[in-house]
């Protein structure tokens, strides 16, 4: 190895990319995070089974649906806008952007409606909650896990929706490009769990009782 | 080396403190504030210890003395034990011991500092002002519906201060796969790197069920419903579980770190390669695996099944095994070295002692029919301050000293420090040894009151507490002193191996003039020979 090509194997150490890994790290803890959630809402469904059907069968699965399909929806275009700036198409990849950071904030703002509906129709466990029928007690944990599991799910949506926008003006004024591509998949990365957890989050509080 | 050229010289202002994204100087930062949180938890044991010396509760009220012991153990714990190797001495060797300039992400290691002095502060300030009667496991529904204290105030802090944990976790998992210099395989480094390795996949994996854990608890103290409250329809079976499942392998954030100082240490002060290298890697790893099944043996006679009690109770055995193995094997490293006892050997083998006498009394504790009677008596406290107070606080003074020369560039008094080390010792097993007897004797913990028959032990307790707090008066005041008037330290004082020698003390700013190249095993000590040690690690950067 000739000395010059020595020097350079050894300052690549400190050249090595980290952002990558860092985000699985952190998306390792955000799994535990909502697993305490799961975890709760288990063994709440597992003493209330019966409410807890009750209960889902008052969510309203046509936003809920329909929220499915966006937030999926959004995955793709965030995927393609990956691919799109490592293929080095900055500008195509500011508009598949773009619709993503649309797509979170139709979910969004859909979830806010619903969550207005709900008030509506008594079931904010922690306001004037009016349940019929005899599984009251269990239906008002349900919407207890509801209100948090999809608060928690919003607000990582809401942070998700900062770094979109941050991804938007860096690639807009070419700070990341096809050289510097490793902002936005880390990004793409954070997008995709939140997308994850909703996969599952979907299905425990929509569908419980419509199988 | 001139201290203007080190990373102590370069910006003195207070803003280039606050501002620092250098490792080393966060390290200071976070070895400032756990020293003060170190100080007001041993003024809250103080106050214990002292109100104990009689049965009737003289001194303090029941509820100023509920307060007290939630005091010491929530800053103990989250605000100086958590953070005290890892973020101190961690923060300071991984990136030296690996050879890298930096940790992978040094404006969040600084955001991590700075949540943890923001939690922790306020946290203090509440326990103190406000105060707060639950103990530092915030047990519900005591806490979520009977305590008039200030519960949700309390847990915000611990939250925040968990965001710290995380963050430090994170970033030295991708500094020890990212950032290691040529030639430092993953079985070239110390074992100080692996076992904080192994401490941060717990800090970065269990965390976050603390801090989701600790949320619920607020929101139902908040709102009034919740999934802990049995009156509530919850379950505060299941509160224990989460928060055990954070808090077990909590333990090991506090002991693996421990564990690879004195591997240091004991290499270095026995001139001797660590014996069985590779497997006291595996055993470090193998305690984190094993940490996160155990949780269970908490709750022995909280009412989980029988069968749930037997599986953790066989799991918790099995962690005895891993913790054997790296006692066996520092014993073996003694054998036939070339021992000298400078003080951080003192403080290493004073950990070995105690953390052998913990580790067997936890095995009383982890057998199912006799927890039941030892469960929630001073034999419980007793086992796990041998393990936190013997096992990491004498690891951590063992590091401390060990690399005080490295840090400041100051060699610190020896013979203040051997007596320190000694009085930490015999006032160590005064205060705690008579506790096992206590609990023997059926003494339950966090009473006020207790019956006169147990006066004299808790006397001795009292007077064994007293001599500990003067050993840890010590040290602040000769390091202090050292600071100023110590005599200049060589770059490797110790002639000890690993890359954080090879370069001057205090370290230049980057660490290394140029990115060192490993050529060698780690502790490639030679008996009797004091002077090669390490020479040819990394000729570039000698003294």
């Amino acid at each position: 190895m000739s000395a010059a090509s020595q020097d350079a194997a050894l300052e690549s150490a400190a050249e090595r990319p980290v952002g990558e890994l860092g985000m699985w790290v952190f998306l390792a803890t955000e799994v535990l995070f909502f697993g305490v959630l799961f975890c709760g809402y288990v063994v709440m469904r597992w003493y209330y089974p019966q409410g807890f059907a009750a209960a889902s069968r008052h969510t309203d699965v046509v936003i809920g649906s329909a929220n499915t399909a966006v937030l999926l929806t959004s995955s793709l275009t965030m995927a393609l806008a990956v691919q799109s700036l490592q293929q080095g198409a900055a500008r195509r990849t500011v508009w598949l952007l773009a619709a993503t950071l649309l797509l979170g904030a139709a979910f969004l703002g859909l979830k806010l409606y619903e969550y207005r509906d709900d008030y509506l129709r008594h079931l904010v466990p922690w306001l004037d909650f009016v349940f019929p029928g005899r599984h009251a007690g269990g239906a008002r944990l349900f919407f207890y896990m509801y209100f948090v599991m999809t608060g928690a799910h919003a607000l990582h949506l809401t942070v998700g929706l900062g770094v979109v926008t941050v991804m938007i003006i860096g690639v807009a004024r070419g700070a990341f490009s096809r050289e510097r591509a490793a902002p936005v998949e880390v990004a793409a990365l954070y997008w995709h769990l939140i997308d994850v957890v909703w996969i599952f989050l979907y299905p425990i509080l929509y569908l419980v009782a419509r199988t | 080396m001139s201290n203007t050229d080190s990373y102590l010289g370069a910006g003195l202002r207070l803003r280039d403190w606050l501002t620092t994204t250098d490792h080393k100087r966060i390290a200071i930062l976070y070895a400032m504030g756990i020293t003060a949180f170190f100080f007001v938890g041993g003024a809250a044991a103080t106050l214990i210890r002292l109100s104990l010396i009689t049965p009737q509760g003289d001194l303090v009220s029941a509820e100023t003395y509920n307060k007290l012991f939630t005091v010491h153990g929530v800053v103990m714990v989250w605000f100086f034990l958590i953070p005290s190797i890892p973020a101190t001495l961690g923060n300071f060797l991984i990136p030296m011991m690996i050879g890298a300039h930096d940790v992978a992400f040094p404006r969040l290691n600084l955001l991590s500092w700075y949540l943890y002095m923001g939690g922790a502060l306020f946290t203090v300030a509440d326990l103190i002002i406000g105060g707060v009667d639950t103990g530092w496991t915030f047990y519900t529904p005591l806490s979520t519906m009977f305590s008039n204290t200030a519960v949700v105030a309390a847990v915000a802090g611990v939250f925040v201060v968990g965001f710290s944990s995380i963050l430090t976790g994170l970033n030295f998992i991708v500094t020890v796969h990212r950032r290691r210099a040529p030639g430092m395989g993953w079985f070239r480094l110390p074992l100080f790197v692996w076992a904080l390795y192994g401490t941060s996949l717990i800090l970065v994996l269990a965390t976050p069920v603390l801090a989701m854990t600790l949320v619920l608890l607020a929101a139902e103290r908040l709102f009034g419903i919740g999934i802990f409250d049995p009156a509530l329809g919850g379950d505060p079976l299941l509160f224990q579980h989460l928060f055990w499942f954070y808090s077990h392998p909590a333990v090991y954030i506090m002991i693996l770190p421990a564990m690879g100082v004195v591997s240091e240490v004991i290499a270095c002060f026995a001139r001797k390669p660590v014996f069985g290298y590779r497997m006291m890697a595996y055993a470090i790893i193998g305690i984190a695996s094993v940490s996160f099944l155990v949780w269970g043996h908490h709750m022995f006679v909280s009412g989980q099944s029988m069968y749930a009690g037997m599986v953790f109770s066989f799991l918790s055995y099995l962690v005895a095994v891993p913790s054997a193995i790296k006692v066996f094997n520092w014993t073996a490293t003694l054998f036939r070295g070339s021992i000298s006892f400078e003080a951080p050997m003192l403080y290493a083998l004073g950990f070995i002692g105690l953390f052998m006498l913990g580790g067997l009394t936890g095995l009383y504790l982890a057998a199912l029919a006799l927890d039941v009677n030892l469960t929630d008596t001073y034999f419980v406290v007793a086992h796990f301050h041998y393990i936190m107070v013997g096992g990491s606080v004498m690891a951590y003074f063992a590091g401390i000293h060990f690399w005080w020369p490295k840090i400041t560039g100051r060699m610190y008094p020896e013979s203040w420090a051997r007596l320190a080390a000694i009085a930490i010792f015999i006032g160590f097993n005064l205060t705690f040894f008579p506790q096992y007897l206590l609990g023997m004797e059926g003494m339950p913990r966090r009473y006020w009151e207790y019956d006169p028959q147990f006066q004299v032990l808790n006397v001795l307790s009292s007077a064994g507490a007293a001599i500990l707090a003067g050993g840890y008066l010590l040290p602040a005041l000769y390091l202090s002193w050292s600071l100023r008037y110590g005599p200049r330290a060589a770059a490797n004082p110790w002639q000890a191996t690993g890359l954080e020698w090879q370069t001057p003390s205090p370290p230049p700013e980057g660490n290394f003039p140029t990115t060192p190249r490993v050529v060698r095993d780690p502790y490639d000590y030679t008996p009797g020979n004091r002077d090669e040690a390490g020479a040819a690690m990394h000729p570039q950067a000698g003294p």
